[in-house]
């Protein structure tokens, strides 16, 4: 795939990817496609900056998650490591109109949908189910059944098209995240079937990680994920998803061909979980050191550092303060974390039914009963 | 007079006319009309935006519909036959049933799914179960169904209307009988969706049924009534919630009841109106609450389907040994 390929010493996959960013720090201007399509960005100084702002903060934040969960204030933590850049190079192509249904990993995508980054931590530490509000922010529910959210897309990208928000470089696009485990899902494969069908504005965006908690990328396939694309009659593309700049390019690209009218694009960001899948498993029993050594030569960050040093766009100064000003978002998220209350008791039995049930209502006047029971008696 | 299947259809289009977000999506909707044509026309009329023919897959019905819903639409799913809803089962427990709870309330999923269920046309295997606990037991969801025209037409539109996910079981063998239906009736002034209704008063025992079998308790009650046993017949309608005062009203009053269904006892909706009735009505009954229904085997082949439906003998028959203890 284009000059992708000819970048030495880099481990590129078989059949290459779009790369605009070296591990090293170099730039390449542009990439074509196999079919015609040419990727390139033109940022300003000051977009590189943020971008790299975007990376730092991102990942300084899931530390913190990280760190939360192992002195037990988070039941469990899905941390985004090594997949900062497939997260805010997608994220921050999305247009304030576009809507994205995330799994439950995309905290990068959610600081670039402008959330606070406290929201899903309700979710994780056991206080609610991850109560924000989808429309306001357009970007749905976390979801943990694997591959759900993909159907959801679709429909809601079905609704953009027969809400007349397509056909236009103002249009609506969608998009999908999920991972390379779910591909092996029946309900993946029914998305790409109607979304083919009926030719909606849907980006499915792929965060090939390698891994689907121990099972490696061998056990959901044996072809790349992103040519399973043409079977649905759409297109498929895999990009570095260590590179913030081509994962940014084609992801924009593609959410502009859905906007436009036409239709879906299928986007395997090529990447690495550096962690655990998630807080509870042991990723020393199913991978080598040697693998994530490989994998850390081409941290999305470092890279992105050497080329703003390199080309002078960003000195040691700013550096620092990215850094401090990222640490001081995550303390202020330690904290209100930890402030985060536990819910009151009777708030169970609260939104089941958008207008109550009468069994319900019963049940909430009997367990309120019961609890006052306790009151005075020492419990 | 109009069919029961007909009166769906006038209520789909009722609701379609009053609302433009109304979306009908499943297999064969469109041109065919489904294959019990109970959308007959209707995209002929609405368009095929409107009453969309899907791919042949019942999570993407379902889980589409999600999406299509928090964009603000008010889907209305189709699912061929009983024994084809597993496949968007995923969707529906898992997915349609929490995600208002989840959200806090900030989403709402005004989706019905509807279900032709139960046996008695002589179909093949997996096109007459009676799936109707599986989705009582998760809360999230609204289960009711019909048992005849009148019913068809205003609860299918108030289903419709509902925030709340509704599964709207249609009973299949009842597609085709006929009753008096006020099309013009205005659907404020209707009947709640959620409540019981007293199909046939009497003061000797209950008989409580749903969906097909209000009829084999209907019929039961009228044979009852030439040996001189006033049956009072309870159309439950709602399945989840169940209107628990009507019930225990008439309990209380008949001291007997009996429970009828379909689908197998084993842990099915019996078992809980009769473990309920015997927490509320203790004192006030002269029997058990006793049990009509499916045995616990997998729906039969057609030609011995009715030794496994309740009928009215062995509904008689439970009636009598009630009044035996």
């Amino acid at each position: 795939m284009a000059k992708g390929e000819s970048v030495a010493g880099t481990d590129i996959p078989p059949g290459g990817f779009v790369q605009l960013l070296t591990p090293d720090g170099e730039r390449i201007d542009s990439v074509t496609a196999a079919d015609g399509t040419t990727y390139s960005v033109d940022f300003t100084d000051e977009e590189y900056r943020e971008l790299y702002r975007d990376l730092v903060t991102v990942r300084r934040l899931d530390t913190e998650a990280v760190a939360l969960q192992r002195q037990g204030e988070l039941g469990i933590w899905a941390s985004l490591l090594g997949q900062e850049a497939a997260q805010v190079g997608s994220g921050r192509a999305l247009r304030p109109q576009d809507m994205a249904f995330p799994t439950y990993r995309e905290h990068g995508v959610l600081y670039c949908r402008g959330i606070d980054p406290i929201m899903p931590f309700g979710l994780f530490r056991g206080v609610d189910q991850g109560g924000w509000d989808a429309n306001e922010f357009k970007f749905n529910q976390y979801t943990i059944v694997i591959g759900s959210q993909t159907l959801h897309a679709t429909g809601y990208a079905m609704g953009v098209t027969m809400d007349g928000k397509t056909g236009s470089a103002d249009g609506e696009a969608v998009i999908a995240y999920f991972g390379d485990g779910a591909t092996s899902q029946g309900e993946v494969n029914e998305a790409f079937v109607w979304s083919g069908v009926f030719n909606s504005p849907i980006v499915f965006f792929c965060q090939n990680n390698q891994y689907a908690i121990s099972e490696p990328l061998e056990r959901q396939t044996r072809v790349p994920l992103y040519q399973r694309a043409g079977g649905y009659g759409f297109p498929g593309i895999r990009v570095d998803g260590n590179d913030v700049l081509a994962t940014f390019a084609v992801t924009r690209a593609a959410l502009d061909n859905a906007r436009n009218g036409q239709g879906p694009t299928l986007i395997e960001a090529y990447t690495y979980r550096m962690g655990a899948h998630t807080s509870s498993d042991d990723p020393t029993r199913y991978r080598i050191s040697s693998e994530v050594e490989s994998w850390k030569a081409k941290d999305p960050i470092s890279r992105l550092r050497a080329f703003l040093s390199k080309q002078k766009i960003a000195k040691k100064d700013f550096f620092a303060e990215v850094d401090e000003t990222a640490n001081k978002k995550a303390l202020d998220l330690r904290e209100r974390v930890l402030a985060m209350p536990d819910p009151e008791p009777v708030t169970l039995f609260d939104h089941v039914y958008p207008n109550g049930s009468p069994e319900l209502d019963a049940q909430r006047d009997a367990f309120t009963r019961y609890q006052a029971s306790f009151e005075g008696s020492g419990h | 007079m109009i069919t029961l299947g007909k009166a769906l259809n006038h209520g789909l289009r009722r609701a379609m006319e009053d609302d433009p977000k109304v979306v009908i999506m499943g297999e064969d909707v469109g041109k065919l009309g489904g294959v019990f044509r109970i959308t007959d026309a209707l995209q002929k009329d609405f368009g095929e935006n409107r009453v969309i023919d899907t791919p042949l897959a019942e999570a993407g019905i379902v889980g589409t519909a999600v999406g299509l819903a928090i964009r603000g639409f008010r889907p209305v799913c189709e699912i061929q036959f009983d024994g084809f809803v597993f496949p968007a089962y995923n969707q529906i427990v898992a997915q349609v049933a929490k995600m208002h709870y989840r959200s806090k309330g900030k989403l709402r999923l005004p989706i019905t799914i509807r279900i032709p269920f139960g046996g008695g046309i002589g179909a093949v295997e997996h096109h007459s179960e009676s799936p109707e606990a599986y989705f009582a037991h998760t809360a999230g969801l609204k289960v009711v169904t019909c048992s005849n025209p009148a019913d068809a037409y205003t609860m299918i539109q108030q289903a419709i209307a509902s925030d709340d996910p509704v599964i709207f079981f249609e009973p299949k063998r009842r597609y085709w009988e006929k009753g008096e239906v006020d099309l013009d009736a205005p659907l404020s002034g209707a009947f709640p969706l959620h409540s019981a209704r007293v199909a046939r008063p009497g003061s000797d025992a209950t008989l409580l049924a749903y969906g097909p079998m209000v009829r084999v308790a209907l019929d039961a009650a009228s044979a009852a009534a030439e040996d001189g046993r006033e049956l009072e017949v309870i159309d439950l309608r709602s399945l989840s919630p169940i209107d628990y005062p009507v019930l225990f009203e008439s309990v209380r009053r008949t001291g007997r009841a009996v429970v009828v269904h379909e689908a197998p006892g084993n842990v099915g909706l019996g078992a809980e109106i009769a473990a309920r009735i015997t927490e509320e009505c203790f004192y006030s009954l002269e029997a058990p609450v006793l049990r009509v229904t499916g045995y616990d085997i997998p729906y039969p082949a057609a030609r011995v389907e009715e030794e496994y439906l309740p009928d009215l003998d062995r509904v008689l028959d439970a009636v009598d040994r009630s009044f035996g203890w």
